[in-house]
């Protein structure tokens, strides 16, 4: 990993004030920000890590533990709350054996609940990486996830 | 960072009065100078204005909104109202709001003051809910500030975060149920301390103080310092010692014990006992800040149980317990068959202006003999030589304060963050203001995070480096002539002698890459003022002296001295080991570097202290140690040192001291070299007794008493004086040390203005000769104080002993920051020794890994002296080829290792470089 970092960092050479979008380059690669990973940053931003994970954990879209391959969110929105989104949330928690925030055991899958996608018309809504499934049902749901274990 | 710049005066009003300031100054500062209160929760005078709590909001006149006064500048005529109706209920709106996540029951209850008496019921719950049960009560801001803006209800339902309490430094628990997320621990974290060990993580209502990862504080880079402590408004950071025993009964100011910054420390004292340690905030030396050891590490070793109590008789192979009276009669029998050179006085750092200079009274009035000295020769004897020699005084030739502006610093031979850390904190603000920082070292100290240039020179290379650089200085015309012209003498020989350096010899032996010198020689000479600043890293070498003379050959040479923010400033180590010095408890000099061979200085000492003494110089500590092996010296008196521990060649000290006729040992604890001796006399820690320390930048300030004697035990000056007296000699009749300061004052020309009446205000810095005179910060300012400053030809001598097949790597010597010399103190803290319980041998990882040792084997390090066994920590901070060690514990004492070859000018030994093999175990 250290390489891999090291070469990550080597493209911000010399610039300084770089740390988001090197964070957001070390995520794309790892699909989280590793603990060696921002102590690396520390070394090489001369800052101190509770600094780096401070300021990363600002932002939402920083992860801190390393997630699955995919991300599945299931929405609990008003419309898709009103149309059983918390079934389908049971479901797949039971499907996957992990909690929402949670991430299978193969690091295939991470869950997540999000609060309306903006598609409400197609409630209850799955969103996995960037592809909307809409109209949920629990068998349909069970079927969508095993292609992505499969895969 | 300009000098000397002229500032505005503005005037204005505030609350209809009417006040001058300081052109840049905020509405806060210059109202809280006139006496006005405007509250404030985010606001520290160390930190730079936040503006987020937004309690210290004002109206001006013109100006729309409420402004916070602590980030408006002042301006001209401007109109300030800081306690109107409006401005008080904004103020009340906004603090409901930040208490409805504090515990506030007890805040808004008018019955608070009276529900005292049920408060030790209270305090014994885990959980804080509210002021009586809070260990900040009756100190805390928050309540402060409710109190001024007359808060007495919350609207909002509370919430309580039921957060664990943090307890992961041994020295201060951390509750942020409590937080009012004020930011100041954060600040000064990353501000001040330059550490970031803590942050905020998260936001919105998640938002919290932590650590990256929720790691421990140790494991974050906390250093201890316990200003996040001293910043916290409330009480969620609170030190656990004294934690629940409520406001002092007293508060004694004085000055830190440990290293020769010399903090100063507000000691707080409840029935007899130190409960709590803090730094002072309005002072020139440490402005709030201290260390680790200052900080949390004096209550525990000045009150711990194994503090000598009473005196100590060796009988029959033991040490049994005597009354004073036995003890000091047995003293002064004995002594009084070893008058001469066959007595010796080992005196100490750790002591007094006035017990030192006592001490050197006694050796050569009553023992009659110049057969004294102190550890300083193990640190800095190469700075008093080659300084003197150089410039006329050996002592730092600028202040502390005047680090910040520096333009340019050269830190060499220092891990200034471990050994020095208050002047640590100057050197990240000089960073901060700009400024470009050198840092020239072996190992990869934590200054490096902070250092334009970091010259990783070989140990012991440091005159070849030095040169490399002036080489550069001269070729490349940067070298400030005029000044060398001027000012200086002997400047062609030295140049001569830069012929041997070229950038290629200095590349080779230094391993520094020969761009780097250039840069680094570049910066040094281009950016003024520049300052130098340098430690045992430069001086414990078999050519100590010539280091110094090089750090001041670059000096004149760039021009670099006597102005401020520059110079040579060598950081002492002990508390008081510029003072030991200066009030001659050195084998060769009376107070002030008076020598003991100047007639005129003879007959001065003389006539005052009625008695004839010797003209002939004494012994160095290594040569006592020598002459007490040969039998040539039989009676030493120790007080207050460890040489056991602190002497180069540790085992060759113990056999010496055994040898002796009679050793008598003054000290506070029964150190190694205590249990040798024939008589111990149990002194008083520097919180007992009254008295005077001088610290690094020449400042003599005051060490006050703060509680008894612990037990039978005396202060140091008050046993002298015993034994003198008993040994008939006059001049001994002293009963408070201020007579014996005054004493000093007459004899002394650079301690002739000094008296305790002037010492109350605030420390003065030597040369401070006349009762009117205001001291000096700054040495050779227009003119050396010999003159002229004076250039040393140089030639690059290699360390006494090299790697060789047999012993390939090479070990250097260093400080921890939890630690304090021998240990004597700080290993009796139970927080420092949970943080650094051991002493290792830092090893690089292709060392290591060649050697088959992982982090945390056990090895033996062995040299051609002896051997050690330690735990091994693998770290890139340490270069390959070479292995570190701290010298502070008596189980792997690396001072068995190191090599006595010594210094031909000063006499020191060589600590910082011998060749060593590692084996596993
Ligand atoms: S003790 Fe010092 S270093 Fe540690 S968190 Fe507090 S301010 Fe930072
Ligand atoms: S812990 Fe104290 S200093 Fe730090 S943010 Fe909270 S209240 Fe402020
Ligand atoms: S040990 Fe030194 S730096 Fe630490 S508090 Fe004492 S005088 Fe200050
Ligand atoms: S509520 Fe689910 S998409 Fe809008
Ligand atoms: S003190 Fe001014 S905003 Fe906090």
């Amino acid at each position: 990993m250290r390489d891999e970092l090291a070469e990550i960092l080597a493209e911000y050479g010399g610039e300084k004030g770089a740390l988001i979008p090197i964070l957001q380059r070390i995520q794309e690669k790892f699909g989280y920000l590793p603990e060696e990973a921002i102590s690396e940053i520390a070394k090489f931003s001369r800052m101190a890590e509770s600094e780096i994970f401070g300021v990363a954990s600002f932002y939402a879209q920083f992860y801190f533990t390393r997630r699955g391959q995919h991300t599945v969110k299931v929405c609990l929105g008003t419309a898709c709350h009103v149309r059983g989104g918390e079934r389908i949330l049971d479901e797949v928690k039971r499907e996957l054996g992990v909690e929402s925030g949670g991430t299978t055991k193969d690091y295939k899958l991470s869950l997540e609940r999000v609060a309306c996608f903006g598609s409400c018309a197609l409630a209850p809504v799955m969103v996995i990486d960037k592809n909307v499934y809409g109209r949920m049902t629990i068998a349909k749901a069970k079927d969508i996830l095993d292609e992505y274990r499969r895969g | 960072m300009v000098v000397g710049q002229e500032t505005r005066t503005i005037d204005l009003t505030i609350d209809g009065q009417q006040v001058k300031a300081k052109e840049g100054a905020t509405v806060l500062e210059v109202a809280r100078e006139g006496g006005i209160y405007i509250p404030t929760l985010c606001y520290h005078p160390s930190l730079t204005p936040y503006g987020s709590c937004r309690m210290c909001i004002v109206e001006i006149e013109n100006i729309r909104g409420f402004p916070t006064a602590c980030t408006t500048p002042v301006t001209e005529s401007m109109v300030v109202n800081t306690n109107t109706p409006q401005l008080q209920e904004l103020r009340r709106n906004i603090l409901e709001l930040a208490l409805s996540e504090h515990p506030y029951a007890c805040l808004i209850c008018d019955r608070r003051e009276r529900c005292q008496p049920f408060h030790i019921t209270l305090r014994k719950t885990a959980v804080t809910s509210g002021c009586t049960m809070c260990p900040k009560n009756r100190r805390c801001e928050l309540q402060e500030v409710v109190d001024y803006v007359g808060l007495t209800e919350v609207r909002l339902s509370p919430i309580y975060r039921d957060l664990p309490i943090l307890r992961d430094s041994p020295f201060f628990d951390r509750d942020y149920n409590l937080c009012i997320l004020c930011g100041r621990c954060v600040r000064v974290c990353q501000e001040v301390r330059g550490a970031g060990a803590i942050a905020f993580t998260y936001r919105g209502s998640q938002a919290l103080v932590g650590t990256a990862f929720d790691r421990s504080l140790q494991d974050s880079g906390c250093q201890f310092c316990g200003a996040c402590v001293d910043a916290c408004p409330t009480g969620a950071l609170m030190e656990r010692s004294g934690k629940w025993q409520g406001l002092p009964e007293s508060t004694v100011t004085t000055t830190c014990g440990y290293c020769g910054v010399g903090c100063q420390l507000n000691l707080e004292i409840k029935g007899g006992k130190i409960v709590r340690v803090a730094p002072v905030l309005d002072n020139s030396v440490n402005q709030g800040q201290a260390c680790v050891k200052g900080r949390f590490g004096i209550a525990e070793f000045v009150h711990h149980p194994q503090r000598l109590t009473t005196p100590l008789i060796q009988r029959n192979g033991e040490l049994v317990e005597a009354s004073w009276d036995e003890a000091l009669t047995l003293v002064t029998k004995r002594l009084a068959n070893y008058k001469g050179n066959q007595f010796a006085f080992i005196s100490s750092a750790k002591c007094t202006n006035e017990e030192n200079y006592l001490a050197q009274k006694f050796t050569r009035m009553v023992m009659a003999t110049n057969n004294i000295d102190h550890c300083a020769r193990l640190c800095h004897a190469p700075t008093v030589a080659g300084l003197a020699q150089a410039f006329g005084s050996g002592a730092m030739t600028n202040s502390i304060n005047e680090i910040k502006d520096a333009a340019c610093i050269l830190v060499i031979g220092s891990n200034t963050s471990s050994g020095h850390p208050v002047i640590a904190l100057e050197i990240i603000k000089a960073v901060r203001n700009g400024g470009k920082l050198i840092v020239a070292n072996p190992r990869e100290i934590e200054l490096c995070r902070y250092a334009d240039i970091w010259l990783r020179h070989f140990p012991g290379s440091d005159v070849a480096l030095l040169m490399g650089m002036m080489r550069v200085i001269i070729d490349e015309e940067l070298a400030d002539l005029a000044f060398v012209e001027e000012q200086c003498q002997d400047f062609d020989a030295f140049r001569e002698s830069l012929i041997n350096f070229d950038l290629d010899l200095a590349e080779k032996v230094t391993g520094v890459t020969s761009d780097k010198i250039v840069e680094a020689a570049r910066l040094y000479a281009t950016h003024k003022p520049a300052s130098i600043i340098y430690a045992m890293g430069i001086t414990q070498h078999s050519h100590g002296t010539d280091n110094v003379s090089a750090t001041a050959n670059l000096a004149m040479l760039a021009g670099n001295i006597g102005k401020p923010s520059t110079g040579v400033n060598p950081l002492r180590g002990q508390n008081n080991v510029q003072g030991a010095c200066d009030l001659g408890a050195l084998p060769n000099v009376y107070t002030a570097y008076q020598r003991v061979d100047n007639p005129d200085i003879q007959k001065k000492f003389e006539t005052a202290w009625v008695c004839s003494l010797d003209a002939s110089p004494g012994l160095t500590l290594p040569e006592m140690i020598e002459a007490a092996y040969s039998g040539q010296i039989k009676a030493v008196y120790l007080m207050g040192e460890n040489p056991l521990l602190s002497e180069a060649d540790a085992g060759h000290a113990q056999e010496a001291l055994s040898k002796l006729d009679f050793l008598v040992v003054q000290d506070i604890f029964l150190t190694e070299t205590a249990q040798l001796a024939d008589v111990v006399l149990p002194a008083a820690s520097f919180a007992e007794k009254d008295g005077t320390f001088t610290n690094t930048e020449r400042r003599i300030q005051r060490v006050r008493k703060a509680i008894e004697p612990i037990g039978n035990a005396k202060p140091d000056w008050w046993i002298i004086c015993q034994i003198a007296k008993r040994l008939e000699a006059e001049g001994f009749d002293f009963e408070h040390p201020s007579q014996i300061m005054a004493e000093i004052a007459s004899l002394t020309p650079s301690y002739g203005g000094i008296s305790y009446q002037r010492l109350e205000e605030c420390g003065l810095q030597w040369p401070c000769p006349t009762k009117d005179h205001p001291g000096t910060p700054i040495l050779h300012v227009g003119k050396f104080v010999r003159g002229l400053g004076k250039f040393t030809p140089l030639e690059y001598r290699p360390p006494a002993e090299l790697p060789d097949e047999e012993y390939p790597l090479v070990l250097t010597t260093g400080r921890s920051l939890y630690h304090f010399h021998t240990g004597t103190m700080t290993r009796r803290v139970m927080g420092l020794n949970a943080i650094e319980p051991e002493g290792v041998v830092e090893i690089n990882p292709v060392d290591a890994s060649h050697l088959k040792i992982a982090d945390g084997d056990k090895v033996k390090v062995i040299s051609r002296r002896g051997e050690v066994i330690a735990k091994v920590r693998v770290t890139e901070e340490s270069p390959p080829k070479v292995v570190f060690m701290t010298f502070h514990f008596a189980e792997s004492a690396a001072n068995i290792l190191t090599n006595p070859a010594l210094d031909p000018v000063s006499k020191i030994p060589e600590f910082k470089v011998c060749a060593v093999r590692v084996e596993k175990v």
